[in-house]
């Protein structure tokens, strides 16, 4: 499915770059127009693609919510409610089991962290041209090089809204800490173990890498796999236009891969509201 | 793929999106949630306090039916009592009264006899006078032997 004029390799560049708007220093505000331009805008330019989305599926989830949350009633439960209460059970029920002090903060912010992950890493199940395509057409519509229009639908596969979700749990994380145990208890805890005050400057530096690896590992971890499972679809994707023969050896992959990447979008969204639940639970426990 | 502003975007979102579902979706859907455990918790303790009343009620009626059973026993014999003093009374009402008649009718048969013997005296006196009268037409004046004949009759 590869567009006609394109090598396998610009196909690949291709859907692994972001729409990205932002000022370049020689064309002032614009749509990059290839990875170098994108690198050109430096930090302040913005993921149009990832931010749609990501914002799209967040109130997707919120709306679908609210709507439940709305006409909920104690009695019988409908399809929608039933199925809104088993996930809000399900997530309360892993707060109850990872998280120990009382915060009524951290049950929501676990349930947003999953459904929203789950339905960022969702969109890793489109067919990978579907709307990259529908987006060229719109582009040249607009009188845009279709070929010049990227457009990545899988926000979790953007590193930056990994992180961005990483550093919103890691400032609560801190946060949290700083309230709970005080800026001294804080400070012990980096300082102070394991080795006591004497091997301070060693406790500093082993907390410190500790204390940076959680939201680091938790952005990466996500990542990588989102990115890992979009490269092979897009891989498969190839294929197609490879001869009849490969394209139907691709299809057959691509069903197989997409079966099992259920479990891992799943998974994945499972292990970053437990991994922040267990960090939230860290930040509020005191250490004697 | 490189690192830019969406950073900051999508961190804003994060705190936007938490904020909105911790404040709007969490609170009612939780809430709702709870509530019908309790409702679940208090319909099954109905359900076994109803059952333990239902225990007690039979027992209960068992009580009742015994004592309704017992009552209508001791009814039932004193009814047997009634009855047999009701009897025996008309029984010795009756003896009695027949012996009461026996003896009025025995009064009255001595009565009769009485007076029968009373008039046989009167006839055989007349007719024992009527006799000597026949057999002493002439010789006997009734008026001077009136004294004798009375006496006569008396003796009878």
């Amino acid at each position: 499915m590869a567009s006609e004029g394109l090598t396998s390799a610009g196909y690949i560049k291709h859907h692994l770059q972001n729409l990205t708007l932002g000022f370049h220093p020689e064309n002032g505000l614009s749509f990059a127009e290839s990875a170098e331009q994108a690198k050109e805008m430096g930090f302040w330019a913005i993921h149009l693609d990832s931010m749609f989305w990501s914002l799209f599926l967040g109130f997707v989830f919120y709306w679908v919510f609210r709507k439940v949350a709305k006409s909920i009633t104690s009695g019988v439960p409908g399809g929608l409610q039933n199925f809104a209460e088993a996930i809000v059970e399900f997530v309360d029920e892993s707060v109850r089991g990872s998280f120990t002090a009382k915060n009524d903060y951290v049950a929501p912010l676990a349930l947003t962290i999953f459904l929203w992950v789950f339905l960022m890493n969702f969109m890793d199940l489109l067919p990978v041209d579907w709307l990259p395509m529908l987006a060229q057409a719109i582009g040249a519509a607009f009188g845009a090089d279709p070929h010049h229009v990227y457009f990545k639908v899988v926000p979790s596969t953007d590193p930056n809204v990994t992180f961005g979700l990483a550093l919103g749990v890691f400032w609560l994380m801190l946060y949290y800490s700083f309230k709970i145990k005080g800026a001294g208890g804080f400070f012990g805890e980096l300082a102070f173990q394991p080795f006591g005050k004497v091997g301070m400057p060693v406790n500093l530096v082993l907390e410190g890498v500790a204390l940076i690896s959680k939201p680091v590992s938790l952005a990466l971890r996500l990542f990588g796999n989102m990115y890992a499972g979009e490269t092979i679809f897009i891989l498969i994707a190839l294929m197609y236009s490879a001869g009849w023969a490969m394209g139907l050896f691709g299809g057959v992959l691509q069903l197989g891969w997409a079966i099992f990447h259920i479990l891992i979008i799943t998974l994945q969204a499972f292990i970053f509201m437990t991994l922040t639940i267990v960090y939230m639970d860290m930040a509020h426990q005191e250490h004697h | 793929m490189n690192i830019n502003a969406t950073l900051i975007g999508q961190s804003i979102a994060f705190f936007v999106f938490v904020w909105f579902v911790m404040k709007y979706v969490w609170p009612p859907i939780i809430n709702a949630l709870n509530e019908r455990k309790e409702k679940i918790a208090e319909g099954l303790a109905a359900a076994d306090r109803g059952q333990k009343e239902q225990v007690l009620a039979q027992e209960r009626a068992t009580e009742v039916i015994k004592q309704a059973k017992a009552e209508a026993a001791g009814i039932i014999s004193q009814a047997e009592k009634r009855r047999n003093e009701i009897i025996e009374d008309a029984k010795t009402a009756a003896v009695e009264e027949g012996e009461r008649l026996k003896s009025s009718a025995q009064a009255e048969i001595e009565q009769e006899i009485q007076r029968a013997k009373e008039a046989l005296r009167v006839q055989v006196a007349s007719i024992a006078i009527a006799g000597a009268e026949r057999i002493v037409s002439k010789e006997i004046d009734s008026s001077v032997h009136e004294k004798t004949l009375d006496d006569l009759v008396a003796q009878i």
